[in-house]
């Protein structure tokens, strides 16, 4: 591509429109720059800018690629920021019963409606006596604006450091705000959700950091001390990976005792969810730690006396450390999913506590759900989380392969 | 392959022995259970007979003995207070909540379960690989999108979610009768042809519920190996010669391919179990997964801990025979096994 003739040029160089001053006068009508233009500047600085990028930049600049990675890496960072201040979003407390609101539907949100924004109607329940269940009417004459950024409800904690009732959106003065309807104690099932997810979305980070702990000690050691250690650690893997996992986290969940607190049995949950889920880890660990052993690199460390603690540390840690947190973050949707199946089977977190697996334990009465349908509203999260946290994995890992 | 086979058996049967005491260890985690809670009130009451009840029951079932022992007993290794009476005898022990044999207790739902895996595995191979090997080689066209596209569908979509939408909707949208496993009419007869039938009937969309996530895998990775057999010079050079196109096809790279497929059933086995109890669980199939449920509830520990056990033991012979099946398939296997 050294300035080849005009005629070369033409048929096929895309920078052909601006290149070489001179062949100007050949095409009237368009804008040319005056400036000096080499072909070659832009392809050197692309291919400098390329060498000496770290491979920090490398990985984001593969990963920004994959447009549903990125995606659902955002919506997994907006929710996780969200769970401290979810009371904040939540127009209600959690457990906030309403009597008058048993099974009430969704309800009719109008968006402008005589000079106010976003409007409900206040809905009054009466039984109905012919089927016994409660039949909801709105009043359409008397549009309730919602209240933005005041005070309402009872308080919710932020982290246990201070309560505090303010919220974001508040039902309107004398009327309801049942974005996705009410469960069967009259609790709004949308602050629910987000409440909910405090529980159901942490289980999987604390599952996912004690699994990967063990997984690296032990995977570790059997990699690079080798010998009877390493066949220990792979008759355990093979043990635990040929187990139902759940069954045995049934088992495992039914052994925690009934009179815990809320917040032991969730720690306790996480930590039967994690102690299942290492197998996987260790063994690519373990895998890792075998070739990389004879790398050269890892021979002259060791020729130079470097410490056992140094050579994996700071010299075979950061070859697969990236590895592990793409293959980690698959793992979290599985515990998210064993969360929820504990919760739903009634083996997993116990009431009071608020979490998706919980609320679907409401739907699996076939009739209730049969006549109130967003009992499962719960369900579509769940689907989003794992689908998420599935696409920014296989995202992850396509980035951190430099063979791809 | 004898040797081969032998020595496989023998890795399942240790890794059953090993899995069996961890089972016993998890059911006996609860530090009470239904038998010691009745012979506390029972010697709580202070009654000379209820003492000697109480006394009866420590004796029967070995609890005044040590952990280790308890389980040699349960297994059958040891003597109990009737002699070799265990497991490996065929004596699964009794249920104290419901006061029945537990042999008596999980009986039909046994063989449901053995079933519902199997045709879940049927169903799994039959789909997956057609499914794949089409994908495969119409790579990058509608059908292959279309494969892929179901197949991240089923891989993302949890099958106890899915098992509640079906049983809710099931009925509703194919016209199947969705939960349970066979009509009320059936439930107390003997097995005959009418019944048989109407729990095949009933089977079906269980069938699918499980066996999705799983098939969608199976489809991702016959495709990919596929895929790569695909390309190697000697599937050309089949070509060039005038192999006909399903030949140069089926004939070797497909038995390539067939290998991992074949081979994942080991990855394949357990999640296929655990999803096989939960689908149970939430659309109420008389399987074993709901009395395992009942029975973790109520801490009846020979009833779980049997159940426990009898879902690893499917799950390591299952594991047996795709080693087995891979041992036939695959000649380096039978070998490089001989050599070690």
């Amino acid at each position: 591509m050294t300035g080849g003739d005009d005629s070369d040029r033409q048929a096929g160089d895309p920078h052909a429109l601006g290149g070489g001053g001179g062949d100007l006068g050949r095409r009237p009508g368009h804008w040319i720059s005056d400036e000096p233009w080499d072909a070659e500047t832009d392809l050197q600085a692309l291919d400098r800018k390329d060498l000496d990028a770290s491979t920090t930049t490398l990985i984001w600049r593969r990963f920004k690629r994959n447009k549903l990675a990125v995606l659902s890496g955002l919506f997994l960072l907006i929710m996780y920021l969200m769970l401290p201040v979810a009371g904040f979003f939540a127009p209600y407390h959690p457990q906030a019963r309403n009597t008058d609101a048993i099974y009430a539907p969704p309800q009719e949100i109008d968006i402008f409606t005589a000079g106010h924004f976003l409007v409900t109607y206040p809905t009054v329940s009466e039984i109905d006596m012919a089927t016994f269940q409660p039949k909801f009417t709105a009043d359409y004459d008397d549009p309730r604006p919602l209240r933005w950024l005041t005070s309402c409800g009872d308080p919710w904690s932020f982290l246990g450091l201070g309560e505090t009732a303010f919220r974001l959106i508040c039902p309107p003065e004398g009327s309801d705000l049942y974005l996705i309807g009410a469960d069967r104690l009259g609790r709004d099932i949308f602050s629910r959700l987000l409440h909910g997810a405090q529980l159901s979305l942490t289980v999987g980070l604390i599952g996912v950091t004690i699994s990967f702990g063990i997984g690296m000690v032990l995977g570790g050691f059997a990699g690079y001390f080798g010998g009877w250690l390493d066949a220990a650690v792979q008759r355990s893997i093979e043990i635990i990976r040929s187990m139902p996992e759940l069954p045995i986290w049934l088992a495992l969940s039914a052994a925690i005792p009934a009179n815990w607190g809320p917040v032991a049995v969730f720690f306790m949950i996480s930590v039967i969810l994690g102690l299942l889920d290492w197998p996987g880890l260790a063994r690519a660990v373990r895998s890792k730690f075998l070739s990389l052993r004879e790398e050269d690199y890892v021979r002259a460390a060791e020729l130079m006396g470097a410490s056992t603690t140094r050579i994996v540390g700071s010299h075979m840690m950061p070859n697969f450390m990236s590895h592990l947190v793409a293959s980690a973050t698959l793992s979290i949707p599985t515990m998210i999913l064993g969360e929820t199946a504990l919760s739903l089977l009634g083996l997993g977190l116990r009431p009071p506590a608020v979490s998706w697996g919980l609320m679907l334990n409401d739907a699996l009465d076939l009739t209730a759900v049969e006549i109130y349908p967003w009992l499962l509203a719960p369900m579509i999260p769940v689907i989003l989380v794992v689908l998420a946290f599935n696409f920014l994995g296989d995202g992850l890992r396509d980035a951190l392969d430099p063979y791809s | 392959m004898a040797a081969y086979a032998l020595r496989r058996f023998w890795t399942m049967l240790w890794t059953l022995l090993l899995v069996s005491m961890l089972i016993f260890w998890i059911v006996n985690l609860p530090p009470g259970d239904v038998l010691t809670n009745q012979i506390q009130q029972l010697q709580a009451s202070g009654e000379a007979a209820s003492v000697s009840k109480a006394r009866f029951l420590m004796q029967e079932y070995a609890l005044d003995k040590p952990m280790w022992e308890q389980y040699l007993i349960w297994m059958g290794f040891w003597p109990g207070p009737h002699g070799f009476s265990g497991i490996l005898q065929g004596d699964l022990g009794w249920s104290f909540e419901l006061d029945k044999p537990v042999g008596e207790v999980v009986g039909e739902a046994l063989w449901m379960t053995i079933a519902l895996n199997a045709f879940a595995i049927v169903f799994v191979y039959l789909v997956a690989l057609p499914l794949g090997a089409i994908a495969a080689v119409k790579a990058n066209t509608w059908v292959d999108y279309l494969a892929t596209f179901v197949g991240y569908i089923g891989l993302a979509t949890p099958n106890f979610l899915l098992a509640l939408i079906l049983y809710h909707k099931g009925a509703q949208w194919f016209g199947l009768p969705v939960g349970g496993l066979m009509d009320k009419q059936y439930a107390d007869q003997p097995m005959s042809f009418a019944k048989l039938g109407d729990i095949l009937v009933h089977m079906i969309v269980p069938i699918i519920v499980i066996g999705t996530s799983g098939m969608a895998a199976m489809v991702r990775r016959l495709r990919a190996n596929l895929l790569d057999e695909l390309g190697k010079p000697y599937v050309t050079t089949a070509r060039a010669k005038g192999v006909s196109r399903v030949n140069t096809v089926v004939k070797y790279p497909l038995r390539m391919a067939l290998n991992p497929f074949v081979a994942d059933i080991g990855n394949l086995l357990p999640s296929l179990v655990s999803g096989s109890v939960l689908v149970s669980l939430v659309m109420g199939l008389q399987t074993i997964g709901p009395i395992l449920l009942s029975a973790l509830r109520s801490q009846d520990y020979f009833l779980s801990g049997f159940i426990l056990l009898f879902v690893s033991v499917l799950t390591l012979a299952g594991m047996l025979v795709s080693d087995l099946l891979l041992a036939v398939l695959d000649p380096r296997i039978r070998f490089s096994g001989r050599r070690r």
